[in-house]
């Protein structure tokens, strides 16, 4: 009935990268990040309410972050918050992933003031982008669904090193927002 | 109620100066409880005329302008006198046009047993922005005269420990002050730009 | 010289040698500590820590497991909020105080309304339609936020189960949330002069059940912790604070009801209509962390009956305005959902774009500008689930705020922390700090 029935004598074959990705992605541990009103709604989220994190067995946030893999910013981050945010995500052992829940985490939101930073990623590298304000707990179950799959094709040694090559190739060549036409053009 | 008003700038861009206008005192009576809450401060604190600069009576609210050199006598009269017993803390707010009075700080008061508020409010000047502080009167205004420092820059002369509460320890300036920029970043999305909002097509 | 290293294990300064504990081998560090002769010891809790609520920290100075001085450092949310809107409209400004004490997102709107309402002179313009609803709102908004700060208190304390069902509760009331306003959290709905739109059709049934249904659902926190013997042993006789320390702190909400004192401004200086309820105070006589505990368990069934009446109130008012009938102040339009899927009334922009003139450019300048404000300055209080929450509204008779300040029980409350834990055991600072029921974006705004 199982798995086990599918696999030839007993045995199966995948690539190291595939196998790797597998186990990261199903026990991926997120640390307890809560900063503002994104933060109840992961709180939601984490609770057995009604969304139940659990079912992606990640129900346990940490609370150090060197037990941790996953940082899910929940909030708007003050100049203040900004250097403790990076020693946390500094303290996490790698492999680790970012997620910027909501608006505020992701561009700064509506406080585009004196003491919001403009977006955490001027701070920690962001793997998704969540929008929303706050992002209903359903689109925070996404978020990490889709960090899942990234985190499953995701490769590694010489492939990765190619990889982050060519991303960051792509960054430098790639047209700032301000020549970016849209609809517009 | 539309329309613009004072300088007439319908451009609307940027140069508008705004300013609030300062009411001038109130005429007896009061009405409500204020006649009373005023009697009553006056049979106990015989320098009243000298201390209290203007009684206003606004939106059925009061207000008690209080020189800052006898802020902390008239706090101790309301409390065990008229039974003020809460402060519900302390608000800056800046009129950089009003001249010599730039800076305002303003007392909530709440009294318990009478269940009656009233209001002090305090004006100084900018290049010499001393308060003194109520905090020996009222304990909880600890935070609140810290806030208000880390917001405006008044100092409030003993004060236990007068520091930032808010911001971070090395930051420069007092952000809510008028003068200081809100500070925003304008945002590029797709061939616009839009301005933040201190700097974007304003009406007044 | 030393370069500064942040991440170094530690470090010495004049205070004596600082470790940095960054989730590593304890015991080494207890043996260190322990060989040097110093006794004190200075903790640092926070500002990323699961036991304060939020980005709160806490500077513990212990003598073994005695908390000798306990200081709380704030501002690691702080949002620029009451500057910000001094650059946006009056009616804008629900946008942004909505989100300070995001637990109680409608009381922040309506102490900000009320205070909008009092400088433009119209308070008892307010249709009694708007006033009801708002005290509907209002209530249901006190269980949602009662049942956080019971959930994640009872949380900290270690008690898991109280949390499952405190969210599940709360999941109820943000359905009904979801229903009128079309969002969960930080909704903007109540506006100056109003509510921004009717209830919709069938409201009145769903919340009847919904309140049914929370009544039952209540008893069973109440039978996991009310009268538990761990739950009681790690509350009672915990951050002690009398009536006396709570007049010089000023502190408000369960806090000083938990003092024996029924003080609640929705009984002593009512607003919205709260005279014509029925409901009671509850107090405690305790001063400790069950009493609060008590008041705000109690408090949810005081809450469900207000909301009963005002569902009777709201089913005789069927059809009546939920807006002043002022058209210079009162949004335009009357919000429906159009066949593109955004909010506004097709019937209206018809009317607008190929009748009036008047009215297009009547509509224009009061989205685009706003409606004036008469200059003066007005405090308006409401009693939010933390306390007294006032809004300090100046106007300099533009179109938006010349300064907003908001007196947040959060961040007058948390003073309290010292007085309530020095000198007792570490483990209850989180008590102590949990029944203070401080939300940081509210602290910090």
């Amino acid at each position: 009935m199982g798995l086990e029935e599918k696999i030839p004598s007993g045995f199966v074959l995948t690539t190291v990268e595939k196998l790797a990705g597998y186990m990261r992605k199903n026990s991926l541990w997120p640390a307890t990040f809560g900063l503002a009103c994104c933060a109840i709604e992961m709180m939601a989220v984490g609770s057995a309410a009604k969304y139940d994190i659990s079912r992606f067995g990640m129900e346990v946030f940490r609370a150090s972050p060197r037990q941790a893999d996953l940082m899910i910013v929940a909030g708007r981050v003050s100049n203040k918050m900004a250097p403790v945010l990076r020693q946390i995500y500094d303290q996490m052992a790698a492999p680790k992933w970012v997620i910027a829940m909501g608006a505020c985490a992701s561009s700064g939101g509506m406080f585009n003031n004196y003491a919001i930073v403009q977006g955490v990623d001027h701070v920690v590298p962001v793997d998704i982008y969540l929008p929303g304000c706050p992002p209903r707990p359903e689109m925070l179950l996404d978020a990490i669904l889709k960090l899942h799959s990234k985190i499953y094709d995701e490769k590694l040694g010489s492939n990765r090193a190619q990889i982050i090559k060519e991303v960051e190739l792509a960054a430098m060549n790639a047209k700032p927002t301000i020549e970016m036409k849209g609809l517009l053009a | 109620m539309f329309g613009a008003k004072g300088t007439g700038d319908t451009s609307g861009y940027g140069g508008l100066i705004r300013t609030a206008a300062s009411t001038g005192s109130s005429e007896r009576p009061y009405g409500s409880y204020f006649d009373e809450v005023a009697d009553d401060l006056e049979r106990a604190y015989p320098m009243f005329s000298e201390a209290i600069e203007r009684v206003v009576v606004d939106r059925g609210e009061l207000t008690l302008h209080v020189k800052r050199e006898k802020l902390v006598e008239v706090s101790k009269i309301l409390r065990d006198s008229l039974k003020f017993e809460m402060c519900m803390g302390v608000s800056g707010v800046h009129y950089p046009t009003d001249a010599g009075r730039e800076l305002h700080a303003v007392y909530p008061l709440l009294s318990l047993t009478n269940n009656r508020r009233i209001r002090l409010e305090v004006s100084v000047p900018d290049l010499d922005p001393h308060i003194p502080s109520v905090v020996e009167v009222w304990a909880g205004n600890n935070w609140h005269e810290r806030e208000v420092f880390d917001m405006f820059g008044i100092i409030f002369d003993g004060h236990p420990g007068l520091t930032r509460i808010l911001m971070p320890d090395d930051w420069q300036g007092h952000p809510q002050r008028k003068d200081y920029a809100l500070g925003g970043i304008p945002v590029e999305y797709k061939g616009a730009t839009t301005p933040p909002p201190n700097e974007r097509r304003s009406y007044k | 010289m030393s370069v500064f290293d942040p991440y170094a294990p530690s470090r010495d300064t004049t205070e004596g040698t600082v470790y940095s504990v960054t989730g590593g081998d304890w015991d080494s560090l207890v043996q260190e500590i322990g060989s040097t002769k110093e006794e004190r010891v200075v903790v640092n809790m926070g500002p990323q820590h699961p036991s304060p609520h939020g980005v709160l920290r806490l500077v513990l100075e212990l003598e073994g497991e005695t908390v000798t001085e306990a200081r709380a450092g704030i501002g690691y949310l702080h949002t620029g909020i009451e500057k910000n809107m001094e650059y946006r409209s009056w009616t804008q400004g629900t946008t942004f105080v909505t989100r300070m004490d995001y637990l109680s997102p409608l009381f922040n709107e309506t102490a900000y309304c009320l205070a909008v309402e009092k400088l433009l002179g119209i308070t008892q313009d307010v249709p009694e339609r708007a006033s009801v609803i708002r005290v509907m709102m209002m209530e249901l908004n006190r269980i949602s936020s009662h049942m956080v700060a019971l959930g994640t208190g009872a949380l900290e304390l270690g008690a898991i189960s109280p949390m499952f069902f405190a969210f599940r509760e709360r999941e109820i009331v943000l359905d009904i949330f979801e229903m009128i306003s079309g969002l969960r959290m930080n909704m903007a709905y109540v506006r100056p002069g109003g509510v921004q739109q009717d209830l919709p059709e069938g409201a009145i049934p769903k919340i009847r059940e919904a309140v049914k249904l929370m009544r039952k659902n209540f008893k069973d926190n109440t039978t996991l912790l009310v009268g538990n013997s761990i739950w009681m042993k790690r509350t009672q006789g915990i951050g002690y604070l009398d009536l006396a320390g709570c007049t010089t702190l000023g502190i408000t909400g369960p806090v000083l009801r938990s003092t024996g004192l029924p003080w609640d401004l929705r009984k002593m200086q009512p607003y919205c209509g709260y005279e014509d309820y029925n409901f009671d105070v509850i107090t405690a006589d305790t001063c400790d962390v069950y009493g609060r505990f008590l008041i705000r368990m109690n408090e949810l069934e005081q809450s469900l009956r207000i909301i009963e009446q005002a569902l009777d109130k709201l089913e005789k008012l069927e059809g009546a305005p939920v807006m002043v009938a002022d058209k210079k102040i009162a949004w335009p339009a009357q919000l429906a959902m159009g066949g593109d899927g955004l909010g506004n009334s097709l019937n209206h922009i018809r009317e607008i774009m190929g009748t009036s003139m008047e009215s297009l450019i009547h509509h224009f300048k009061l989205v685009t500008e706003g409606f004036h404000v008469p200059a003066g300055q007005v405090y308006a209080a409401i009693e939010s689930p933390r306390g007294e929450l006032g809004a300090q509204v100046v106007s300099d008779g533009g179109t938006k705020p010349y300064r907003m300040h908001f007196r947040e029980p959060s961040f007058n409350n948390l003073q309290a922390t010292p007085a309530m834990s020095e000198g007792g055991m570490v483990a209850d600072i989180i008590g102590a700090v949990a029944s203070i029921d401080p939300v940081m974006g509210g602290v910090d705004r």
